[in-house]
């Protein structure tokens, strides 16, 4: 039989995985060898694909847009040019090695690669960096040949012979979810590798390595690449690639989590005041032709305080604290599907009605897609809106690079006790009233600071001046 | 079939310095240097240009990250590519030199990590050669002095190992046309030129000839002078 694999080739050291970009050629095409059929894409490079052999292409495993490990395969080529078998299920076909169950017994022989009947990349000769295929190699060599240059450094730093490890990537490599599940002290059952994506454990990297990881490493590791786990599909689902706004924001949330420890303290505002300077001053602010929200006014209050909370207001940065000449508040927006944070640049300058305009400009211009880059960077300090919608009350993650966050709930009448000033005695009021969050980044900022900064936030709203 | 005249293992590097080429010009002449690189009917290829002002998507691109419409782009003459190389959207204009390699990596430089690298190191060896501390920064391809983007870097491998695409450093460029975009995707870093890290006027030109010996050294290559990219080198010996 002359059905032959075409992998995802290694195209350089570190790179573990490629994204297919486009397709040359489709099932039932015939292709000269060395003909591109495919492109694929990693970080800054496009490459293309050429077919390692002459023949009709029969299956593509692979979709546009699907980002898949090193050695998955993509494609099969026939090379006696029979009619292509649509569609056709690997199984019908010669085995393919990656089908094989796994032995439990001696992991070694589950990646015994059968002789390679493909090249792996764009030439016909094997990789500068990897040893030649064919030589003499004992299995552990050839079980190096057939792990990514991750797993390898992992496998190094933590002293584990990847043979030991068993693989349930393509031909029964090791794949990184492999051995980080191994690291975690829980061997992966290897399932049968007619599943397309192994359902890998939670990766637990860090905590792992720092009792072999040298400073260096440990730092890469922590700070390093973002990995999210993959889970196998059910029927009736639907797979769609994140979008690079959906990317940018799943890897910040997963750094910002994973290096700041996030603490949040609540206090709740009443907005009477505010709402009688609103009340009294719409007129006025309309023939200017601004709009002053409730958030203006918390951004106006924090930008007054900040100034007094240099560490609320500061970053720490390797073993330094960074504290910020300027105040810039973020403002999250909700793009509907997507988040963005355009900044007001120097807060504590703009008065109550010029924060009240920018909001609005930043907002319309985040929705219609005119932010310019000046506009999303050099956040201090941010504030997100979950009140907005009704929300009570959230726990929002401090963006990287920040020490605080404040969230606002939902503004709503409540009934409260309050004193009557004139009689001292206590009543029931119904009071327009907002359940602050501040996340706080506890490496730099503690608990009392948070209180403070808080007390001083009521304080201020409670007793909004005049002439903001 | 005849043997090539120029194998994987030439050690000659043909430079090529354009001037200003409308992009499209670029890249067909990239297309066209590909295959009779590939075929071995001309030594490795160094193409140094500027483009008029223009705007191109790389494959990984977000389109949310061109910040300006159709009507805006008219306004300030951008015209906008779809191109097949690596990356998301950058800019290129007059003041910022492009470098094209069409180089055969076979048979020892066959990685395409290896290749980013060594193009950050021509772009930083160029910078040095001016006193500017030109960096790089782990998972984010291209040059930095400090935090700000200099360079950009975004290429293509074609069957066969051959190059094409490059770099694009900011010598002398109107920084305020990065404004129409979010560059290479990245939001919290700002951009830079040569000129604006010496304060002084810097010539493309004399870029040009830095970073033509500094590739010449990065790759161990010997420099040959060619002429516009519609003349073929093969009679030329």
């Amino acid at each position: 039989m002359a059905r032959i694999e075409v992998p995802m080739p290694q195209m350089g050291e570190s790179i573990a995985e490629g994204t297919v970009s486009k397709w040359l050629k489709s099932v039932g095409d015939t292709v000269e060898r060395d003909e591109p059929i495919l492109e694929i894409s990693t970080d800054k490079v496009d490459a293309e694909i050429p077919s390692p052999q002459s023949g009709t292409l029969v299956e593509v495993r692979v979709q546009e847009g699907e980002t898949v490990e090193v050695g998955t395969v993509v494609a099969f080529i026939d090379t006696e040019g029979g009619a292509p078998t649509l569609a056709a299920p690997a199984e019908v076909a010669e085995p393919a090695p990656a089908t094989q169950p796994a032995v439990e017994e001696s992991p070694a022989a589950v990646v015994e690669p059968t002789p390679q009947p493909v090249v792996l990349e764009p030439s016909e000769e094997a990789p500068a960096s990897a040893p030649a295929e064919g030589g003499p190699q004992s299995a552990e060599d050839r079980l190096r040949t057939k792990s990514t240059p991750v797993v390898r450094r992992i496998a190094e730093e933590h002293g584990i012979t990847i043979g030991d490890v068993p693989g349930t990537g393509h031909a029964g490599r090791v794949t990184k979810q492999d051995i980080l599940g191994f690291i975690e002290g829980g061997a992966v059952a290897a399932p049968s590798a007619a599943a397309p994506t192994p359902p890998p454990p939670a990766p637990s990297m860090p905590v792992a390595a720092a009792d072999t990881a040298a400073p260096s490493d440990l730092w890469s590791a922590f700070y390093g690449e973002v990995q999210h786990p993959e889970f196998p599909v059910r029927d009736g689902d639907q797979v769609e690639p994140m979008d690079k706004i959906r990317r940018l924001t799943a890897e910040h949330m997963v750094m910002a989590k994973r290096v700041a420890p996030h603490v949040h303290s609540f206090i709740e505002v009443d907005f009477s005041r505010v709402d009688q300077i609103r009340a009294a001053n719409k007129p006025k602010w309309a023939e200017q032709g601004a709009r002053v929200s409730y958030t203006a006014f918390v951004a106006w209050a924090c930008s007054r305080l900040l100034r007094s909370y240099p560490n609320v207001n500061g970053t720490v940065s390797g073993n330094n604290i960074i504290h910020r000449g300027n105040v810039n508040i973020g403002m999250a927006v909700d793009l509907d599907p997507g988040l963005i944070v355009p900044v007001i640049h120097d807060t504590d300058d703009l008065s109550l009605v010029g924060i009240g305009k920018k909001i609005i400009d930043l907002a319309e211009r985040a929705r219609s897609r005119k932010l310019n880059p000046s506009d999303i960077q050099g956040a201090t300090f941010s504030i997100t809106n979950p009140g907005v919608l009704g929300t009570l009350v959230g726990l929002p993650v401090i963006p990287k690079g920040t020490s605080a966050i404040l969230g606002t709930g939902a503004i709503e009448k409540r009934t409260v006790v309050v004193e009557d000033p004139a009689t001292g005695t206590d009543a029931i009021a119904i009071r327009k009233r907002s359940l602050f969050s501040l996340g706080y980044d506890h490496r730099l900022v503690d608990g009392a600071d948070a209180a403070r900064f808080l007390a001083g936030l009521k304080a201020l709203l409670e007793d909004f001046p005049e002439d903001a | 079939m005849s043997t090539p005249l120029y194998s994987s293992n030439s050690v000659e590097l043909e430079v090529r310095e354009l001037g200003l080429v409308p992009y499209r010009e670029a890249l067909e002449a990239q297309a066209d240097l590909v295959a009779r690189r590939r075929a071995g009917d001309i030594p490795d290829q160094l193409l140094l240009l500027e483009h008029p002002h223009v705007l191109t998507l790389g494959t990984g691109s977000n389109p949310d990250h061109v910040l300006v419409d159709s009507d805006g782009r008219d306004r300030l003459g951008l015209e906008l590519f779809e191109v097949g190389r690596g990356g998301d959207v950058t800019y290129h204009g007059p003041g910022q030199l492009v470098g094209y390699p069409v180089l055969d990596l076979k048979p020892d430089r066959r990685d395409v990590t290896r290749y980013l690298r060594d193009l950050e190191a021509i772009v930083i060896a160029a910078l040095a050669e001016y006193g500017v501390q030109g960096q790089t920064i782990e998972g984010l391809t291209g040059v930095w002095v400090a935090d700000r983007k200099i360079a950009a870097i975004g290429v293509r491998v074609s069957s066969g190992w051959i190059t094409s695409h490059g770099f694009a450093l900011n010598v002398d460029s109107d920084l305020s046309y990065y404004e129409t975009i979010v560059p290479c995707g990245i939001v919290d870093r700002s951009v830079t030129s040569l000129s604006r890290e010496l304060d002084r006027h810097v010539e493309v030109a004399e870029v040009t000839s830095v970073v033509r010996e500094a590739f010449a050294l990065e790759f161990g290559r010997r420099i040959r002078v060619g002429g516009p990219t519609n003349e073929g080198s093969e009679g030329q010996l």
